[in-house]
């Protein structure tokens, strides 16, 4: 059943494409690979990128998924798509036809997410590939140059790894230039225009501080530390940029993680019933995306929360399900309300390219959904996971608010670089935005000595372990933990 | 809307092993784990007297990659299976996290099994160890190191071997034996330069003039060493205590094998009495007793005056004890101590105190800080983690070096 020819795909693909144009979805040019099992492999590993630089992080990657996949612990992959224009996806030589489909229309939706969500825009995806090339060949040739060397080069790409994700969130802000940063701080020093002026006696102007460094807290450590060591040579600060670079590019897809599944199987399913296949195909078909969507027990499956989301808002649109009208009306009437009006298809239209999963999830999760999705929430009680809250009418909003705070960069802590002379003595104060998730140490300490590493100079954190604030100071080869008073 | 196939072409398949590199490296980081691990791993009970060539297998912890992350105060959200889920219900163990995406964003665990040969360990560990003061004695007969030194040449060989500077002179000495220059001249215009036939001015290496290096092995004659190790096998040296005293012997007889070809080592055991047994009896053998320690070290002085007489030989004696003798017996101890010092380049008392263990009889130790001579060394091990730095005290090079600089 796997037979199949390079014209079979060409002919589905066909009739895929006019689906997906009928559908009104805009995808980028698209290029197809058809590739072996360790190709998928490696790909997988290096984010799909053709070209990327050398890190036996990534030969880890590799035996882990190899692993992984060897004794099936995890699915065979099925699809691999990379955003840049045009976009590149690779389809597994030995995946039957049925499995092709499905990934094929499953490519074309991501590939009209990344060309349309919000989030996308600064990924600059027409010069994704050269990126990443040039990148790789940066990287080389540091490694290659004997005054640097593969050590070297390593040190700071480990460093840098470990602090690649402690950036900016929302990208589609833009960052201040310098000049306007002081700016701003110059403006905020200024008293607050005050009406009543004449009568009140003039608030008394506060210098502003601007030798203090940065002016306001940065949350893009790497490229603070490449802008504010003088020590670094160039080829480190040019290490520095490229992991930033490559962090950056990948942000708006931790941001729209469930998103993006949710909507790539909404459309593969909805295209794969339209295409009308035969019988042999479709039954398999089922299976596949069964597989797929199937919720992981005690886990969470994008692909699944996605997709059931996407449904759910479209069917409340086509129905008139929204609005203080329906929201108003008595629980009973709400079972059968259906106000015709077909908004549904342009609903998501419209929610795919203004929002990421944080906001998704805050907009469209309904109480209802919450309990369809059986979602709950768990924690580690003596080294035991246990079930805090389950979606009854008390807790489904408190689960929903977890869920919102471990979805996108959620998972990883807020932390910014408030001073660059703290003391007085170069020690860099590092400030984590506490939410009521402690660090875990022994990934603060050794983050903290990559930090120093690439500092020079000492490092402190402030952070809240265990209720209380405490400053992780780490200095020389060893870290100290400092309540505050 | 364009799209472009691109099939599968079997040369891609080469490509496809990129990360070969870094799946390289990767796996030089791991060694180097093992390598950080030695310690932990050769405190292991299954390997100590066990044969060098044996392949063990060692669980060892994955090369983290550290980010900042959330630690286990951190609530996460899952969607239950059946869906009737109760609040307090445990559903998986803490550390791993539940299954599924939640896992990812949890620092992660990763084990790997390697397996590696025991000699391999043991070289990797005694890389900078040696046995310190060795002097040089009279009547060296012990062969420390076999090198391989290159001696001379011959006309066959391997291509490693081949001598270039002195094939090419060979070559130069045929050439000019030839006269080929004289042939090469076909006649002579008119000017009288000579008209050079280029292509007879090539001139081959033969088979001939091919020159090898010739190597042959040398041994260099060390001094003479002997190394003593005493263990109290007493009835108070229980499973655990014993068990501490073998593993320090076990590092060091495997030691003494890896790095020293001909050391001679003696093994006593000692309860009240003492006797020399064979390196069998002394790992496993058992016995039991009360204890004399004088009468150890008394049996390792006669042993010395009748066959390593310190004019001729390295002395290095160690021993392990728990350090709970009989009262009567410390004075004696002490001046059979002393003696062993004097004659000794080394003399190593390791007490064995594991934690926990009743605290009862006084450590010798103390009694034993009355010895003034600087190559008496003592130290206590109360855990197995104690074993590895107790024997580096003993043997590092920085301590001989130390005392080398301070006579």
């Amino acid at each position: 059943m796997n037979a199949w020819n390079m014209e079979d795909l060409q002919d589905w693909n066909q009739r895929i494409v006019e689906l997906v144009q009928k559908f009104g979805l805009d995808p980028y040019p698209q290029e197809f690979e058809v590739c072996d099992y360790e190709g998928m492999l490696s790909y997988m590993v290096y984010s799909g990128m053709p070209s990327h630089y050398p890190h036996w992080s990534y030969g880890k990657g590799y035996e882990k998924l190899k692993t992984l996949y060897d004794y099936g612990l995890s699915g065979l992959p099925y699809e691999m798509v990379i955003n840049s224009n045009p976009s590149i996806a690779y389809l597994m030589r030995d995946n039957s036809l049925a499995l092709q489909i499905l990934t094929i229309a499953h490519v074309y939706a991501h590939s009209d997410f990344f060309k349309n969500n919000f989030t996308f825009k600064t990924t600059h995806a027409g010069y994704t590939i050269e990126t990443f090339k040039a990148h790789a060949n940066r990287v080389r040739h540091y490694i290659e140059d004997p005054s640097i060397g593969l050590e070297k080069v390593e040190a700071i790409l480990d460093a840098a790894h470990a602090l690649s994700l402690q950036c900016r969130r929302n990208l589609a802000i833009k960052k201040e230039r310098p000049e306007e940063e002081k700016k701003r701080k110059i403006d905020e020093a200024k008293p607050p225009h005050d009406p009543f002026g004449a009568i009140h006696r003039r608030s008394e102007r506060v210098e502003p501080d601007l030798k203090k460094i940065p002016y306001h807290p940065d949350e893009d450590i790497l490229l603070f530390i490449r802008d504010h060591n003088p020590h670094l040579a160039e080829w480190e600060k040019d290490l520095l940029t490229i992991v930033h670079e490559q962090a950056q590019y990948f942000i708006p897809q931790i941001e729209t993680k469930i998103m993006n599944e949710g909507w790539a199987s909404f459309w593969h399913k909805r295209i794969f019933e339209a295409l009308d296949p035969p019988q042999r195909l479709r039954l398999e078909f089922i299976v596949r995306h069964t597989q797929v969507i199937c919720p992981t027990p005690y886990g969470l499956n994008p692909y699944h929360v996605g997709m059931k989301i996407w449904e759910d808002i479209e069917k409340r649109w086509d129905k008139g399900r929204f609005g203080p009208k329906y929201e108003l009306c008595p629980a009973n009437e709400r079972d059968d309300w259906d106000t015709k009006t077909m908004k549904g298809m342009d609903k998501i239209f419209m929610v795919r390219e203004v929002e990421r999963d944080s906001s998704f999830l805050r907009r469209f999760l309904t109480e209802d959904m919450v309990r369809e999705l059986k979602l709950f929430e768990h924690q580690i009680r003596d080294n035991d996971r246990i079930v805090t809250r389950v979606a009854d009418e008390d807790n489904w909003q408190a689960i929903k608010n977890t869920l919102i705070q471990n979805v996108g960069t959620g998972t990883i802590p807020v932390i910014k670089v408030e001073n660059a002379d703290y003391n007085s003595n170069r020690t860099l104060f590092l400030k984590h935005a506490h939410d009521g998730r402690d660090l875990q140490l022994e990934y603060a300490e050794n983050t903290l000595k990559y930090v120093q590493r690439l500092w020079g100079h000492e490092v402190v954190l402030e952070t809240t372990v265990n209720e209380k604030p405490a400053l992780l100071c780490f200095a020389g080869n060893r870290l100290t933990v400092k309540p505050i008073e | 809307m364009d799209t472009i196939f691109r099939p599968y072409h079997p040369s891609s398949g080469q490509r496809s092993d990129r990360s070969a590199g870094d799946r390289q490296r990767h796996r030089q980081k791991i060694r180097e784990t093992i390598r950080q691990n030695i310690p932990d791993i050769i405190a292991e009970e299954s390997i100590i007297g066990k044969d060098g060539k044996r392949v063990i297998k060692v669980l060892i912890r994955g090369v983290k990659e550290y980010r900042f992350v959330y630690g286990e105060n951190a609530p996460g959200v899952g969607q239950g299976g059946d869906g009737d889920l109760q609040p307090g219900q445990t559903i998986g163990q803490g550390k791993k996290g539940a299954q599924g995406q939640q896992a990812g964003d949890q620092p992660g665990v990763d084990y790997y099994e390697t397996e590696v040969n025991l000699d391999e360990l043991i070289e990797l560990m005694f890389e900078d160890l040696e046995l310190p003061d060795l002097e040089r004695k009279q009547l060296r007969q012990i062969e420390t190191e076999r090198q391989f030194r290159q001696k001379g040449h011959r006309k066959k060989g391997i291509r490693v071997r081949l001598d270039k500077r002195k094939t090419a002179r060979e070559r130069i000495k045929r050439k000019k034996a030839n006269q080929i220059a004289e042939e090469a001249i076909e006649a002579y215009d008119k000017d009288g330069q000579p008209i050079i036939q280029e292509d007879k001015l090539r001139f081959p290496f033969h088979e001939k003039d091919l020159r090898y290096h010739k190597v042959v092995t040398e041994t260099r004659p060390e001094s003479n060493a002997v190394v003593l190790c005493i263990m109290d096998s007493s009835g108070s040296m229980d499973t655990m205590k014993k068990y501490l005293a073998r593993s320090f012997f076990f590092l060091l007889y495997q030691f003494l094998r890896t790095r020293y070809q001909n050391v001679e080592i003696v093994f006593i055991a000692h309860h009240t009495e003492a006797r020399e047994v064979t390196e069998e009896e002394f790992f496993h053998k058992g016995e039991s007793g009360g204890t004399f320690i004088s009468s150890g070290y008394n049996k390792a002085l006669k042993i010395i005056n009748e066959r390593y007489h310190p004019a001729l030989w390295n002395v290095y004696a160690f021993h392990c004890s728990d350090g709970d003798n009989f009262e009567s017996d410390n004075a004696s101890a002490l001046k059979a101590a002393r003696e062993l010092a004097q004659i000794s380049n080394l003399f190593g008392y390791g007490e064995i105190k594991p934690l926990g263990a009743g605290y009862y009889g006084s450590s010798m130790i103390q009694y034993f800080s009355q010895i003034q001579e600087s190559n008496f060394l003592t130290v206590q091990i109360q855990r197995k983690e104690d074993i590895w730095p107790s024997f580096k005290t003993f043997l590092s090079k920085d301590r001989a070096n130390k005392n080398e600089v301070n006579p």
